[in-house]
């Protein structure tokens, strides 16, 4: 089907599945409930599980496959997100000439850089990819201020000369991006019972473009050129013994990686007209590894859950503060509960820098395959007394 | 000319706190393979046993002084070091103002332990891993680091001043036939220089003139041949991080008077330091400190206004274009051997 | 699917009760009350966003200390805090509009993308009716602009760019803290009384938006009574050590140093600047002096005993004798054990006017709080009497000019008060060159 094996597909439909009815199972608390602020179904927090998502994709195109650990993926979706906004700022709201030209300049900033450090391997390619990131994001923050808006970020105002589209809407406010009309933060609620759940206009654009961008991924993953490009992760002198040059290989999976930031960063802009400079910090590059390694680098599908799982962290986690956890402690003794409650809150809340680097080093130590890995041993201690034949699945690298 | 001169002099100093970091960096590297992402976090934890030593020394009960309010109107309650007690006040305070030169040796001996505990828990797990491996666990490790730091010591810096004696500035222009005020520099900074001088210069002639460092040398460069001759290769290594640790440590230690240390300085010198490393040649003890020197002397000429006003951001941008150039015209650095990090 | 923007919880509560089992979807074009939001009758949610990681923490930190004590007091809790001594009395302890005052936190990172995302799960998700907090221009600016577009009234935080309320100000957004320019019109007489009027002065500048409206205000304000600009430097925001910023000065022919820096980056600067012996150096036969713009006593503590007797200035200090500060001192004190910082108090008076506008429009729709706000003129708030303004929506009220004390009585008594400036000497016109650019668009109350 479209072109993929049936294990494929059927990752598809399943990933499908999942963004179509996030709405629903990230909302698994009725509202006003103690356990509601567990709830990730708002709008905002999905619309950054799926851009997040898409980034790390892209980011495990050039990492997961080749071996080339970049440092500074961030300045691609940054130059995406400056792109889109001066496209909402001179031509029109509509988002997607905005999300094409932020695609067409990460491109080209991603083939110039990649060029420039793809001569170099190793660490030297991660310095590289580092350095170039945070003379971007120096110069974006300081003596670019004119373009980029420097600290405050680029953004829209009043008095933007759009072309196609007024600067100023009936009552005097900004426009907001939409998608011929169709509002990006519009959203449609439904509520059943205690639950509300929440349709948005701009979640489903960006989910419709990360199902093709991970449909993209996985056709990458299964063609001969995905292969080169394993072959190049596993030893690329074997492959230039051959006679076949590594390159233009990995440069293109560079442009390509580059180009999917782009995407995430023209997204980002779609949902919300802002573009700063900290989105090209080598700390924001240093946070995709992150997602891409917590998920598992190299599988399909696990970039997209470290994504999910650090903006949820982010956004969830960093919360929860001294006053809540004291109320849910409550039923405890007095001195007991402040125990709890100091115990626990070094990491949560503000702590939660804390929890994400404790997580991530543990997978790093005890779980190389990330997330993904980490299921298929759960899976595989139960699926133990199965025949044989389903053992190559579960021992083969999770993809 | 003085501009130039004091420029040479506060690339120096700078330079003096890279050379450190990337030595330490380089030990490591050099000697058990592994890219340290958390070295940053020793430096850190160096500044920060300054900062303990001073807490420590200036530990203290209250005194209820009547005759003075704190800002609710209460009796002021005035802090009394401990240190007052037993050696009287002139003696307590003299103590107090050199709780940094005290620190060093206090944080000689907890480094080297800080370095044991890690590469024993942790790095040593990680040698037979690849780079990518080790990068990301030393840096989930320096994140730890830095986020447990900030939840006992808060985020905004803390003044750590040097001693009273060495407050101050040192007018070399005089020496040099200029003026007096045309080139004067802070006496600290000159100590941090030397001293960072007798810290690399120590490394060094422990590692070129004593069996122990023959053998680690030897070890760096064939490890495998070393443990066949029979030699326990693996403890000296561990020895040899503990060094690197406290190399890194007394480099912070030393730098909190310069600038009050806060939680984040590690990251802040993590990044530059591996530009130093790399543009040093991966490997290379003599690369990555000439390399330190050069990049903080570069660095120092690019924020002169003179310059900015020819190239605007360049003072922003100097280290990682510095970088960029000698990699891509030197593939492994100034010094670096061949083979070396390109798998 | 046109226009339900932002909006949750609040619709929620109004049409709790008829939900049973399943509803059918419905399109929530408009909500009844006709703005984002819209509290239930028993409690109202405000959000505070303030850094809690990142190198503002400890301003965060202390500035929620402050919220959670407005919203102690506006629910009538403790002492009451500056209720009594609030001009308008409108206030009386049982919340705001007889709902009980809840709130949620976030966390900020002092990144504009960070709090944007912070901000917006406040009010998609927990339905908050007021945004604010804030310890850095960048991000109050990049709020204020999300919050417009929320239909959202902004209070800002610690934000002292002319931009907040110049370039980028919007109409949800409100500052009662003070600004660049106010800070370079407040200095320039006391540093003129203090250093004369033929000064030689040497900026070196954060390189970025707030460093370079402060470095505009202090140089055009200083040049208009006689100094003279030698140099202006930038400086990364990301540099730590400054020596090579700082060593050049000496012999540059200044003999005074203006360090446009904040946070770190000033305790780090005026560090190197005492270590290379600056404030105890002559140049043209004077003292050499340096001006900090932008005073924080909590900044001022991790620079230690180098701010000693250096000019700079201030919003607000604990040490004011006025019965509001007092109060607030007292109240805080008492609880936390230590006294509110300038962030804190900004905070604390922003939640109290926002209730306060609340409770006189009598109802919550942004639009009504907005007129409600301009032109309010209050006293009792630790900063004598204050305007609102209309036009750009900036507190017009007194600047504390201070300088480092030489001899600390206790910790936290770093800044002795020099001079209390007039609000009318650091007020300007609404289209002062160093605002414009900007317009405040109209009132969004969203939905």
């Amino acid at each position: 089907m479209l072109g993929l094996e049936k294990k494929d597909f059927r990752l598809l439909l399943i990933v499908i599945g999942l963004t179509m009815f996030a709405p629903f199972i990230l909302n698994p608390f009725p509202e006003g409930a103690e356990m509601a602020q567990f709830n990730a179904g708002y709008p905002d927090l999905m619309q950054r599980f799926v851009i997040f998502g898409i980034f790390a994709i892209g980011f495990n195109i050039l990492f997961g496959l080749t071996g080339y650990l970049s440092f500074g993926h961030a300045a691609f979706l940054g130059a995406g997100s400056y792109g889109a906004v001066w496209m909402f700022k001179l031509l029109s709201m509509n988002v997607l000439p905005a999300i094409a030209i932020s695609v067409i300049i990460a491109g080209l900033f991603s083939l110039l850089i990649g060029f420039i450090s793809l001569r170099r391997s190793g660490i030297y390619f991660s310095i590289l990819t580092l350095a170039f990131a945070q003379m971007s994001f120096a110069l974006a923050y300081s003596v670019l201020t004119p373009i980029t808006g420097g600290e405050t970020g680029l953004q829209l105002a009043l008095d933007d000369p759009r072309i196609f589209g007024a600067s100023q809407t009936a009552t005097g406010n900004i426009p907001v991006p939409s998608l011929f009309g169709l509002e990006m933060r519009s959203s449609f609620e439904w509520e059943v019972g205690a639950w509300l759940f929440t349709f948005n206009a701009g979640y489903y654009l960006a989910a419709a473009f990360m199902i093709f961008a991970f449909y993209m991924s996985i056709r990458i993953f299964r063609s001969p050129f995905g292969m080169m490009l394993r072959a190049i992760k596993s030893n690329q002198t074997r492959m230039s013994y051959t006679g076949l040059n590594a390159r233009p290989y990995t440069l293109a999976a560079f442009v390509i990686s580059g180009m999917y930031a782009g995407l995430a960063g023209g997204l980002m802009a779609s949902m919300d007209p802002l573009a700063g400079a900290e989105r090209m910090q080598w700390t924001a590059s240093g946070e995709v590894v992150l997602m891409t390694i917590l998920g598992g680098a190299g599988t399909l599908i696990g970039p997209v859950l470290g994504a999910g799982m650090i903006k949820y962290f982010e956004n969830i986690f960093s919360k929860i503060n001294e006053t809540i956890l004291h109320s849910w402690f409550a039923f405890l003794p007095d001195g007991l509960e402040n125990f709890v409650v100091a115990m626990i809150y070094p990491f949560i809340g503000k702590g939660w820098h804390l929890t994400l680097g404790i997580v991530f080093m543990l997978v790093v130590i005890f779980l190389p395959g990330g997330l993904v890995q980490g299921g298929q041993k759960i899976a595989a201690l139960f699926r133990r007394n199965k025949p044989e034949d389903a053992k190559p699945n579960a021992t083969e690298p999770a993809e | 000319m003085d501009q130039f001169i004091l420029q040479i002099l506060n690339g120096l100093d700078k330079g003096s706190a890279y050379a450190l970091i990337a030595l330490g960096l380089t030990l490591i590297f050099g000697t058990l393979g592994v890219v340290n992402f958390a070295h940053g976090a020793l430096f850190m934890l160096g500044a920060f046993v300054a900062v303990t030593v001073s807490n420590l020394l200036t530990l203290s009960h209250k005194v209820i002084d009547e005759t003075r309010t704190d800002f609710l109107g209460n009796p002021l309650q005035v802090d009394v070091p401990y240190l007052y007690d037993l050696f009287g006040q002139a003696t307590g305070d003299t103590i107090i103002d050199w709780a940094v030169p005290i620190s060093i040796v206090v944080a000689i001996p907890i480094m080297v332990c800080i370095g044991f505990i890690m590469e024993r828990g942790l790095i040593k797990h990680f040698y037979k891993r690849p780079h990518a491996d080790q990068i990301l666990v030393t840096f989930g490790l320096a994140i730890v680091i830095q986020e447990i730091v900030k939840y006992f010591y808060g985020a905004n810096p803390i003044p750590t001043p040097a001693p009273e004696a060495f407050i101050g500035s040192f007018d070399f222009g005089v020496i040099l036939g200029f003026d007096p005020n045309q080139i004067i520099y802070p006496y600290w900074r000159l100590v941090y220089f030397f001293f960072s001088v007798i810290i690399i210069g120590a490394v060094f002639a422990f590692l070129q003139f004593t069996t122990f460092g023959m053998v680690v040398r030897a070890g760096m460069a064939d490890r495998e041949t070393v443990g066949i001759l029979g030699i326990d290769i693996d403890k000296r290594f561990t020895i040899m991080f503990g060094i690197a640790a406290a190399v890194a440590g007394l480099a912070g230690v030393m730098y909190a008077p310069i600038n009050s240390p806060n939680y984040h300085m590690g990251m802040d010198f993590l990044v530059l330091s591996f530009v130093v490393v790399v543009v040093g040649g991966m490997g290379s003890l003599p690369g990555a400190v000439a390399a330190g020197f050069l990049l903080g002397i570069l660095e120092s000429f690019a924020s002169m206004s003179q310059v900015i006003d020819i190239l605007p951001g360049i003072n922003q941008i100097i280290i990682y274009l510095v970088a960029i150039i000698i990699l891509l015209t030197r593939p492994r650095g100034l010094m670096g051997r061949k083979g070396v990090m390109e798998e | 699917m046109s226009k339900s923007n932002f909006s949750r919880r609040g619709v929620l509560k109004t049409g709790m009760v008829a939900s049973a089992g399943l509803a059918l979807p419905q399109y929530l074009s408009a909500q009844e009350s006709g703005y984002t939001n819209a509290p239930g009758d028993s409690e109202v949610i405000l959000g505070f966003n303030v850094p809690q990681t990142g190198p503002y923490a400890d301003e965060g930190a202390d500035e929620l200390r402050a919220y959670e004590l407005a919203v102690e007091h506006l629910n009538g809790g403790g002492d009451g805090g500056m209720l009594p001594t609030f001009s308008s009395q409108e206030l009386d302890g049982t919340g705001i509009l007889g709902r009980e005052v809840k709130y949620v936190t976030g966390d900020t990172q002092t990144k504009s993308d960070a709090a944007r995302a912070s901000a917006r799960s406040m009010i998609e998700k927990d339905g908050a009716i007021m945004i604010t907090g804030g310890s850095s221009s960048g991000v109050a600016v990049a709020v204020q602009a999300l919050c417009q577009e929320a239909g959202i009234i902004f209070m800002a935080g610690l934000t002292h760019s002319n931009d907040t309320t110049g370039k980028d100000r919007r109409a949800n957004g409100f500052r009662h803290f003070f600004n660049s320019y106010m800070s370079g019109a407040a200095l320039a007489p006391v540093l003129e009384a203090a250093y004369g009027n033929s000064r030689k002065a040497y900026h070196l500048t954060a390189d970025y938006n707030w460093g370079y409206t402060t470095e505009e205000a202090v140089r055009t304000s200083t040049e208009a009574m006689g100094w003279e600009t030698v140099n202006t430097v930038l400086t990364p925001l990301t540099q730590t050590d400054f020596s090579s910023y700082i060593a050049p000065v000496l012999n540059s022919g200044a003999d005074v140093l203006v360090l446009n820096h904040y946070g770190g980056n000033m305790v780090n600067s005026l560090t190197n600047a005492v270590q290379f012996g600056l404030r105890d150096a002559q140049a043209n036969g004077q003292n050499f002096e340096i001006v900090v713009p932008l005073y924080s006593r909590l900044m001022a503590k991790g620079a230690g005993a180098n701010v000693k007797g250096i000019f700079g200035s201030t919003n607000w200090h604990w040490s004011l004798q006025d019965a509001g500060s007092q109060a607030f001192v007292r109240s805080f004190g008492t609880k936390y054990g230590f006294p509110p910082s300038q962030a804190a108090h900004t905070c604390y008076v922003q939640t109290l006017l926002y209730a306060d506008a609340v409770t006189r429009a009598g109802s919550f729709n942004p639009c009504a709080v907005d007129e409600a706000l301009e032109d309010f003129e209050f006293d009792g708030l630790g900063n004598g009497p204050t305007l609102y303004r209309g036009e750009d929506h900036q507190c017009f009220k007194d600047v504390l000019v201070v300088k480092g004390k030489e001899n600390p009585d206790n910790e936290f008594d770093l800044l002795e008060i020099v001079e209390v400036t007039p609000a009318a000497q650091v007020t300007y016109p609404a289209d002062h060159p160093q605002f414009a650019g900007g317009a405040l668009g109209s009132c969004n109350p969203g939905a």
